[in-house]
């Protein structure tokens, strides 16, 4: 099997898997990283949403092999102590029924600020639109990042 | 010799927050030296809150500060707890008198311990958030927790009056939210433990299909790869638990590796053949078959008031109309999964399980062991909806695990989970309204059957309200599984009945609200038999409150709303939709709820599950549908089933409780019901089309 050399979390990390294993299982399985989940497998759900180069990633249907050189960051890594803005303003808004989805929406959403750091409630619908929130928090979800955009300022 | 304290590293105020012993003082808590308490939530956690707003209640009669108490999950334990099950809208209803209790007569003896030490007599001492006071004297619940775990558990302990509740009602956070933000491992899918390996199953691919033949050569060769092999989960003639049946598919494949992607890979390269056993049924047979039992009499009403027949034969005006809606799957974001670790004398069990006391009694029967050897570990659940109260998954993941001798994690892919069965059934009901020449409602007539059981409630309303009032069911047998999907029937009867009764006002030219509450008013006044489920004068309430609150019956242009209420599981609650049209399609911008659910434990959780469960409901009737063709599934994962996504959830849902200090009655599931039917009657307004068969989309976009 080959072996490769990753940059997880400002961490360099060396896996032997299969080419074809997806960053999603090598977190989960190799990487004792299990925030990240597994949903549907297809890039449908966005519950795997990591940060690629500080894209908002599948990492479900991401190949290890397309990752050397790159630069992933999970929702461990998000901050050091739980405190990035958009994890601040998940808690303050209890956002979280069950929970499941939240690492993922949380890594969208943190991707969205980053890249548009107002967004609108059209911008918010078009950037989470990926993320399904089975128990429907979606109303706060888009409250949470409007909280967040504004700690941010 | 130099000591090490560990202590001596933590800053100061560290310290203090380590308590150096624990007293246990009954099955829900403990308390330490310090005054820390820890509460322990016995239900299982599917994203309702328990694990919060149960020991909220505890934490209330104990009487400390919310910010003193740590929760922990219990595991099973069904010798100090009971009925550690998630379902039916029950766990604050059903635990209601027990978690006060526990905090109560723990309070009780924290004050006679002190009492004791003070020489004082106990009636004179108070509590105050975690103190014992007496006159100027103060004692922390820390300092008596040794001597209060000895004092006899009193029989009978005073309740704190709600008036005085200083938690409960108290918007309180996610014990776990945290955790959450942080992605701790919390759910059952992250367990891990040393030389564990992961298994996956393969089903039949249709429902009516077995296996015939396992090829598992190749799939044995391939890296990583343990053991590949077929298995009986539940084997004839052991003793089945309640939630057992469900499952369509008892003998399963597996493929058991050391990494879930080599495990997947091989699962790809199975060779099985399957033939089949019984009928390979179609979602066209299920649409015939349904139709032609709504085309039938019952020879058994289930409800029969005053003479149908004669009001219907005498009507100014009958109205009839016909409502359906497909199979569903829970599609929980959390696939189906669990851990085993069989041993030759005990066996232990984590996972996601609502009904964990099934799981064990049923894993007793199968491993052949008893059960105080077996234990089981709930986590928090990727959700739940009904889903995992059927654990045929904990089963197969402990019979895997004693195959291969060796700890295994069950995982179910999206596609094992979605095609697996135990759906929310396929609907059809037929509705009969007869008006009088005075547009008075006085015949009522329903015909409901599904696949597993008719969707229709008898003596629910309307029954009660009319003279002559008529039920009837039929069932549809079916081998495609089904199971209960949260408010199993009203998530189907609900929308029905009150876009049918929307309809009816309609015809009788009267406001909808208004039309209701005139039915209300009869049931209160001068009720129609006796065994009417629901009160009527409650049911009034939460449509005078919703009515009030979404400023009924004032026209917005533009704005084009649907109104709707019903009962279940002890609660009420009433709803108005608001649709907006947007570049030609109906979009719902608010809803406005009014619930009457009794005391309110933890409004902030209380609120986000009445949002959920009104985008849930919107979400399914709009998009959701399981079909089949020759009992295979036509919808496997979330590119071909749709779900609710965030450009389509209501921008804005405005909540509000009666406050009428009732004891609490069931949430999780009473908001979702209602929705479809304010949903239904709104698109009618914006669009000029009735709909009648779920999902709408479509249907409702095509009129523009």
């Amino acid at each position: 099997m080959p072996t490769y050399n990753l940059k997880i979390n400002g961490q360099r990390k060396q896996v032997e898997v299969d080419a074809d294993t997806p960053l999603l299982w090598v977190l989960r399985d190799h990487l004792d990283l299990v925030g990240t989940k597994f949903g549907c497998g297809i890039a449908q759900c966005g519950a795997c949403t990591v940060h690629v180069d500080g894209k908002a990633t599948r990492s479900c249907s991401t190949p290890v092999s397309s990752l050397e050189d790159k630069e992933v960051v999970t929702i461990e890594g998000l901050s050091e102590n739980g405190d990035h803005p958009v994890q601040k303003a998940w808690i303050e808004h209890d956002v979280p029924q069950c929970g499941y989805c939240q690492a993922g929406q949380i890594m969208n959403a943190a991707a969205l600020l980053a890249e548009n750091p107002n967004p609108d409630d059209q911008d918010i619908d078009t950037a989470m639109n990926g993320n399904i929130c089975r128990c429907g928090t979606y109303i706060r979800i888009k409250a949470a990042i409007k909280t967040a955009a504004s700690y941010q300022k | 010799m130099l000591g090490f304290s560990w202590l001596a590293s933590c800053k100061p105020e560290q310290v203090a927050d380590v308590p150096l012993e624990w007293f246990d003082i009954n099955a829900f808590l403990k308390i330490a030296d310090n005054g820390q308490v820890t509460i322990m939530s016995p239900n299982p956690e599917i994203g309702q809150n328990v694990k919060t707003s149960m020991p909220m209640i505890v934490a209330e009669e104990l009487d400390v500060s919310w910010d003193q108490v740590k929760v922990k999950q219990a595991g099973l334990d069904t010798g100090i707890y009971t009925r550690q099950l998630a379902g039916g809208s029950q766990s604050i209803r059903q635990g209601w008198e027990s978690l006060r209790m526990a905090g109560a007569t723990a309070r009780r003896m924290l004050m006679e311990a002190a009492a004791k030490q003070w020489g004082v007599p106990v009636d004179e001492v108070r509590t105050d958030s975690g103190k014992i006071i007496h006159g100027d004297k103060e004692l922390g619940y820390g300092q008596v927790a040794s001597a209060a775990a000895g004092i006899p558990v009193p029989e009978e302990v005073e309740l704190k009056d709600p008036k005085d509740f200083k938690i409960i009602g108290t918007p309180t956070k996610n014990v776990d939210g945290k955790k959450i933000a942080k992605g701790k491992p919390l759910f059952g899918l992250d367990t891990k433990r040393e030389g564990m390996l992961i298994a996956m199953i393969e089903h039949p691919p249709a429902f009516g299909m077995k296996l015939k033949s396992l090829d598992a050569a190749e799939a044995r060769s391939m890296p990583g790869i343990r053991d590949v092999f077929s298995f009986i989960t539940v084997p004839e003639g052991k003793e089945k638990q309640r939630f057992d049946t469900n499952n369509a598919f008892n003998e399963l494949v597996a493929v058991v590796g050391t990494s879930t992607w080599q495990v997947m890979k091989a699962k790809k390269a199975l060779k099985v053949e399957w033939e089949q056993e019984t009928p390979l049924e179609s979602t066209s047979d299920h649409i015939n078959a349904l139709n032609d039992l709504v085309n039938k009499k019952s020879d058994e009403p289930s409800r029969k008031d005053g003479n149908p027949e004669s009001a219907f034969r005498n009507a100014a005006q009958v109205i009839e109309r016909s409502y359906s809606a497909p199979f569903l799957a829970h599609n929980t974001l959390e696939p189906m999964n669990f851990f085993a670790d069989v041993k030759d004398d005990h066996a232990e069990l984590i996972g996601p399980i609502q009904t964990p006391e099934f799981m064990s009694k049923t894993a007793s029967q199968v491993l052949e062991m008893p059960e105080d050897k077996i234990s089981v570990m709930m986590t928090r659940m990727g959700g739940g909806f009904g889903r995992r109260l059927y654990g045929h998954f904990g089963i197969e993941a402990a019979v895997i695990s004693r195959k291969v001798g060796a700890p295994v994690k069950l995982v179910y892919t999206r596609e094992d989970d979605m095609t697996q069965g135990t759906y929310r059934p396929a609907y059809k009901v037929t509705y009969r309204a007869a008006l009088d020449k005075d547009n008075n409602l006085v015949g009522f007539h329903v015909r409901g059957a599904g696949v597993d059981g008719s969707p229709v409630f008898a003596n629910r309303f309307p029954a009660g309200t009319v003279k002559n009032y008529l039920a009837e069911e039929h069932t549809l047998e079916s081998n495609i599984s089904t199971g209960a999907w949260r408010a199993p029937r009203s998530n189907f009867i609900a929308g029905a009945e009150q876009s049918f009764l929307d309809e009816v006002a309609e015809a009788a030219g009267k406001d909808p609200i208004d039309f209701r509450l005139e039915l209300f008013e009869k049931a209160i006044n001068d009720p129609v038999g006796e065994e009417n489920d629901y009160e009527a004068a409650r049911y009034a309430g939460v449509l005078k409150l919703v009515r009030e609150k979404s400023n009924w019956g004032q026209e917005t242009p533009g704005v084009y709303r649907g109104v709707s209420a019903y009962f279940c599981h002890n609660s009420y609650v009433a709803q108005v939709v608001d649709v907006v049209m947007e570049n030609n399609q109906p979009k719902v911008q608010k809803v406005t709820c009014a619930v009457d659910c009794g005391i309110v434990v933890n409004p902030e959780a209380a609120i986000n599950m009445i949002e959920g469960g009104t985008i849930d409901g919107i979400g399914h009737a709009m998009y959701s549908a399981m079909t089949f063709k020759d009992g295979k599934p036509d919808q496997n994962n979330f590119n071909n089933y749709r779900l609710i996504r965030h450009q389509e959830s209501p921008a804005e849902i405005e909540v509000y409780f009666v406050d009428n200090g009732i004891d609490p009655t069931g949430l999780g599931e009473p908001p979702l019901p209602p929705a479809i039917g304010a949903l239904a009657n709104a698109l009618y307004k914006a669009t000029g089309k009735r709909l009648y068969d779920q999902p709408f989309e479509g249907q409702a976009l095509d009129l523009g």
